[in-house]
């Protein structure tokens, strides 16, 4: 390892610290978000410089040039040294591990079968990195051959063959993956006129969690994307969070789809299956919300791991729909329940959506 | 270090640059290069070019950045040297050929400056080894006492790191002055008068003013430390009651501080220098034909610059372009500046060819801030199209205030005195007889970051193990700020006229 390395590491180690404290304010605020890749995330933290006696900032330079187009130069001078701005790149499971040391949330037991633990990997793989202990030797030496050959460097009166870093070849372990747990989130947003922009980012903000912390715990996780207004429809994530339908709300129509969905594609045998459903708790009529128990009662719970519904407050009107959940299924542990009102809710909403450990 | 030969062509390179080097006159301590894949160039620059350094974050920070950086194809290092003998540089691995030819003219050009320039003179030439043993030390500190304490203690020696002795290289630091007996002088000499005559020979008001001027340097002499101290590092480290530890890594700090701070005060020499002699190397001797295109933007990419900033490359180099030009056709002494006629002065020609001699004892004697305060001229100025910027208030833009000679030249010494940091000065560790220490800033106009002052006051209740002052003038009055380790504190003070104003 090179000797840099441990430096890297405990500077990780600190950026990491200083992230953990901050979590909770990054929570509700995923805008914070720098780049957000397929599988790293990257948080800006504060720059971790040492103090020093110091001059002001903004005072007097010298320059070159012909000092044309200071205009544009001038926009850049927000960007004084000191106030840069640290990336810590972090995978969506290391947040996942931090979510639930913050919020103190319990591991997800998966249920159904027996878990079938991938077989023993063997070591029949080879890579530039590697621990000492696993060097190939003869693939190391026979790559620093080819080097010196090629650069003319090699004298077969005096064969002295010296491996560089670039040589060296290592065994690697190749795993056989055999996934043995699967899991599947249906996500259920509620579209019609009444839900607004800040609401779906109420939503956006807090299915990221939800969606890391529930990924952490499967080898394998699909997501399905359920809108619905009067019908319901499945849409991908792009358009999960960006569609603006208008009209009433019929939420029974989103769970006759979601069983559909379930009973087709993934049997209750093979999948931890996950609904979570967001809306603002209006719906079309009171006989629509009693077949919605009913579905729910007979057809979803029994199939589920977890029920999580998360209702977000649109402006001073509020629906009934989780007070009728409410008298259903007060002590039922399979159905979390909570309100978002605003983004600094999103904390509490996780903790009880995912305190089930379900 | 591990010295693995280089391959041969670039063996012959080096031969070939470093006679064309010597033929030139410069001198330099045995030249090593090291060819190193990018990851490890950015190792080495993250640890300020040594191989090993005591472990800290901070380089892995800074490494972090470089990577970053450089796999965002922002920028590349291509070379870097350390002042040691023998002196040690890096080439990159998988440059061209070109480049690295480039980059040893340039390299060898730096080593002779390390070897010879005065404020090199007293750095120590073994770091390299003297780096790895730090690290040895800090290591075992931190195996003893625990990373974070140990951790704790760097980061408060390294908020101070600045506060050492720039003109240490001029004076042997421990110095002692003559001192009167004790009780001497305690009465103001008088001159003899007859009686009648002594009121007005020895009036007595004057001699009560002596009598108190007496008393007051008297009471000085008693202070700790006698007079004004810079190295309050070396302070710490001679009076501050730490544990071993502590002191040893106060030690390392300073020791390694004083080691990069004459490259803190060379930079544009430095800089200039090496870009004049690979420039001179390259294009009089080493360069092919086919190389010359590649060769002519790789060294107007180092010399470039962008709009608004300095490069020191450039203003290193074309002043001491201008410096050999003007000792070579005698555009100097007494003559020169008398000379009022523009036609005469743009044709001043007397032959002399003193601008080699010339540089060599420039590169000798001088540091970035004397260098500029010696060679810049109004015409130098005019030619590189210096200027001065301020941030507008209103826009907060950055925009060109002035081209004036004068005002560029003031503003460039600002920021090459004392690396444009503000000039802190130990006067009190006894202060109000409580072993507090005070610290004075001199105030030039502009005042001090409040935020990291208030911090690195904290730092050195750390290490001073009291409470600590530091007397300022901020936005025009002055004050004295405190920190006792827990919180801060401001008091203000009464003013003394001329405080606040700029001073040249």
């Amino acid at each position: 390892m090179p000797r840099i390395q441990s430096d890297v590491n405990r500077f990780r180690q600190i950026v990491r610290g200083k992230v953990r404290e901050e979590l909770r304010k990054h929570l509700g605020h995923q805008e914070m978000f720098g780049r957000q890749g397929k599988h790293v995330v990257s948080i800006p933290v504060p720059q971790l410089d040492l103090p020093h006696f110091a001059h002001d900032p903004g005072g007097r330079g010298v320059g070159q040039g012909d000092g044309d187009g200071q205009g544009g130069e001038g926009s850049n001078a927000g960007k004084d040294p000191g106030q840069h701005v640290l990336e810590a790149e972090f995978t969506v499971d290391e947040l996942a591990q931090m979510l639930g040391e913050a919020l103190e949330l319990p591991r997800i037991r998966p249920k159904g079968r027996d878990e079938l633990d991938t077989s023993s990997a063997r070591y029949t793989g080879i890579s530039t990195t590697g621990p000492e202990s696993l060097r190939h030797f003869k693939r190391s030496y026979r790559h620093a051959l080819r080097r010196l050959i090629a650069t003319g460097a090699y004298d077969p009166q005096r064969p002295s063959i010296v491996l560089e870093r670039a040589d060296r070849r290592y065994r690697t372990p190749r795993p056989r993956p055999r996934p043995s747990a699967n899991a599947v989130i249906l996500y259920v947003m509620d579209v019609s006129g009444s839900m607004g922009a800040d609401q779906k980012e109420l939503v956006r903000a807090e299915s990221f969690w939800l969606d890391a912390w529930i990924r952490s715990h499967y080898q394998g996780c699909r997501t399905v994307y359920i809108v619905h207004d009067a019908a319901a429809k499945e849409v991908d994530r792009d358009t999960f969070f960006r569609i603006r339908e208008s009209g009433g709300t019929v939420i029974s129509s989103a769970y006759e789809l979601a069983i559909r969905v379930m009973a087709e594609r993934f049997p209750v045998d093979d999948w931890n299956l996950y609904l979570f459903h967001f809306t603002d708790g209006e719906n079309y009529s009171r006989q629509d919300t009693e077949k919605c128990m009913q579905l729910l009662d007979k057809r979803l719970l029994p199939n589920l791991n977890l029920f999580g519904y998360g209702q977000v407050e649109s402006y001073g009107t509020s629906g009934d729909f989780h007070e009728a959940l409410e008298r259903h299924f007060q002590d039922d542990p399979r159905v979390a329940l909570s309100r978002i009102p605003d983004r600094d809710a999103i904390v509490d909403s996780i903790r009880t959506l995912l305190g089930r450990g379900r | 270090m591990n010295e693995r030969p280089l391959p041969l062509e670039l063996t012959r390179a080096q031969e070939r640059i470093e006679n064309i080097a010597s033929d030139y006159g410069l001198t330099f301590f045995r030249t090593v290069f090291e060819m190193v894949d990018y990851r490890q160039m950015n190792a080495l620059a993250a640890y300020g070019g040594f191989p090993t350094r005591y472990p800290h974050y901070r380089f892995g920070m800074e490494y972090n950045q470089l990577s970053k950086s450089y796999e965002y194809g922002l920028h590349k290092i291509y070379e870097m040297v350390i002042n040691n003998d023998p002196t040690y540089a890096y080439l990159l691995e998988g440059n061209t050929m070109l480049d690295q030819k480039l980059v040893m003219a340039h390299v060898y050009g730096h080593a002779d400056f390390f070897r010879n320039n005065m404020y090199f003179a007293h750095t120590n030439r073994k770091m390299i080894d003297t780096m790895a043993n730090h690290a040895t030390r800090v290591r075992r500190h931190q195996e003893r006492h625990g990373i974070e304490r140990v951790e704790r203690w760097i980061d408060a020696c390294l908020s101070v790191e600045d506060l050492i002795d720039p003109s240490a290289v001029f004076h042997v630091p421990a110095r002692r002055d003559e001192q009167d007996e004790d009780g001497a002088a305690v009465e103001p000499a008088r001159m003899p008068a007859k009686d009648y005559m002594d009121r007005y020979v020895n009036p007595p008001d004057y001699l009560e003013r002596q009598r108190r001027e007496l008393e007051r340097s008297r009471e000085e002499s008693k202070r700790f430390p006698a007079r004004p101290e810079r190295d309050v590092l070396g302070f710490i480290l001679a009076h501050a009651p730490l544990e071993n530890w502590e002191r040893d890594v106060v030690g390392i700090i300073r020791d390694e501080s004083y080691y990069f701070l004459p490259q803190r005060q060379t930079k544009v020499m430095n800089e200039g220098w090496a870009s004049y002699w690979h420039s001179k190397i390259m294009t009089g001797h080493v360069l092919t034909d086919a190389e010359v295109i590649d060769y002519a933007d790789h060294h107007s990419g180092t010399v470039a610059t962008q709009p608004g900033r300095l490069n020191p490359y450039k203003l290193g180099l074309e002043l001491f372009r201008d410096i050999e030009r003007r000792w070579d056709k005698g555009q100097f002494g007494p003559a020169w500046d008398a000379c009022e006629s523009m036609a005469e002065r743009v044709h001043w020609d007397r032959e002399l060819g003193l601008g080699r001699d010339k540089i060599f004892e420039v590169r000798r004697i001088h540091c970035d801030a004397t260098f500029l305060d010696e060679f810049l001229t109004p015409e130098f100025c005019d030619e590189q199209k210096l200027f001065v910027t301020t941030r507008d208030g209103r826009t907060k833009k950055n925009v060109v205030s002035t081209r004036e000679f004068g005002e560029v030249k003031q503003a460039l010494l600002f920021q090459f005195t004392n690396g444009g940091r503000p000039v802190i000065e130990l006067v009190d560790a006894n202060w109000a007889n409580r072993g507090e220490m005070l610290l004075v800033h001199r105030h030039v106009g502009v005042d001090l970051r409040w935020d990291w002052a208030r911090e690195v006051l904290e730092a050195l209740t750390l290490l001073w193990r009291r409470p600590v002052r530091l007397e300022t003038v901020r936005e025009g009055k002055r004050v004295r700020l405190g920190h006792d380790g827990k919180s801060a504190t401001e008091e203000a003070l009464e003013s003394r006229p001329g405080d606040g104003k700029k001073t040249a």
